[in-house]
């Protein structure tokens, strides 16, 4: 079997890392554009996205901001839209949890969608590396995705009213945050969670300040988790 | 907008999103987790992002709440290619040509 280098695993990080620039720089612009909008400034802007880089969250805060819901709720909720990084936080334990403590929070810092995604895909195929490769691999994959995140913030900050409301690039908000969900619908249960969850959000959407949707994605969670048992009660080992 | 305190939200979300993050790496090394909690975990993002979208969709902002048959299409063309394909990639490219076009073509 040919072995890998920490340095090798980088560089095949970064590639795999590229071609999430096509979401994460309209992304980035996106926020920019929008917060600004909504009466943000520059260094704002910038805070949020290079504090808290978690898009999703950052714009539910922004709209929420906009319908003006008290701070424990803008706060609560957006943090609920985080809450599935603890998944993800989970699943790469396995992988990267006896790394020094310091790589551990780097780690930690950077763990979006994007690295998250590429890496726990790359450390399923290849089980045998050992720590250190697998952190330069899932480093290789932020290292493209982090900083043009920021830059692509900066751009649409500063483009703002430049650019057309006629393009609709908010469109690509939403179908970006299905085009994380969709590949990994492998399972009845993944359907059930999501469709329960999408279903409940519309339901519950008249609850004031997006509560609706806290409450939704705790109850796609549930169905998720009951049809995986019904499931496994069903077909024994 | 200006009466929120906006650098005390800032440092909230970036502390709690690092904590979120930092909460099984860097206190559970690799030990493995309890079954239970890892079921509900496992659903989290399949959850989470549709119960986030729906509302986008249905309702978008940008057409002051009117639903859109182009954002529809698009969003179904997203999840179906993504879907089919494995592919973030693929699936984002497939919703933003069907939306264009659904737009180009007068939806």
């Amino acid at each position: 079997m040919p072995s890998t280098t920490p340095k090798k695993a980088y560089v095949s990080g970064f590639s795999a890392g590229l071609p999430f620039l096509i979401v994460v720089i309209p992304f980035g612009a996106i926020f920019g554009v929008i917060g600004m909008e909504a009466g943000l400034n520059l260094v704002e802007v910038m805070g949020f996205s290079v504090l808290v880089i978690a898009g999703g969250a950052q714009i539910t805060a922004l709209q929420l901001m906009q319908d003006n819901a008290p701070t424990v709720i803008v706060l609560a909720t957006a943090l609920a839209v985080n809450a599935r990084m603890a998944m993800y936080s989970a699943s790469m334990a396995p992988h990267v949890g006896t790394a020094p403590m310091w790589q551990k929070a780097l780690i930690s810092y950077l763990l979006v969608d994007q690295s998250y995604a590429a890496s726990v895909l790359k450390y399923e195929e290849k089980p045998q590396w050992d720590v250190a490769t697998k952190v330069a691999y899932f480093l290789g994959t932020i290292t493209p995705v982090a900083p043009m995140w920021y830059l692509g913030t900066l751009a649409g900050a500063l483009a703002g009213q430049a650019i057309p409301e006629s393009w609709s690039l908010d469109v690509a908000v939403p179908l970006a945050f299905l085009a994380i969900v969709a590949p990994g619908l492998r399972t009845v249960a993944h359907m059930a969670a999501a469709f329960t969850a999408l279903l409940a959000s519309l339901l519950l959407a008249w609850l004031p300040f997006s509560l609706g949707v806290i409450a939704a994605g705790m109850l796609g969670m549930v169905a998720g988790a009951e049809v995986e048992k019904a499931i496994a009660r069903r077909a024994p080992q | 907008m200006n009466d929120y305190p906006i650098w005390l939200i800032i440092a909230v979300l970036a502390a709690g999103t690092f904590l979120i993050r930092f909460s099984f790496i860097g206190l559970t090394g690799d030990r493995p987790l309890p079954p239970a909690l890892l079921r509900y975990l496992r659903y989290t993002p399949f959850a989470v992002l549709p119960a986030l979208v729906a509302p986008m969709l249905a309702w978008p902002a940008a057409t002051d709440g009117v639903t859109d048959p182009a954002r529809l299409l698009a969003a179904a063309a997203t999840v179906l290619v993504g879907w089919r394909m494995k592919s973030l990639l693929f699936a984002v490219l497939a919703g933003l040509a069907v939306f264009y076009g659904a737009v180009a073509l007068g939806f």
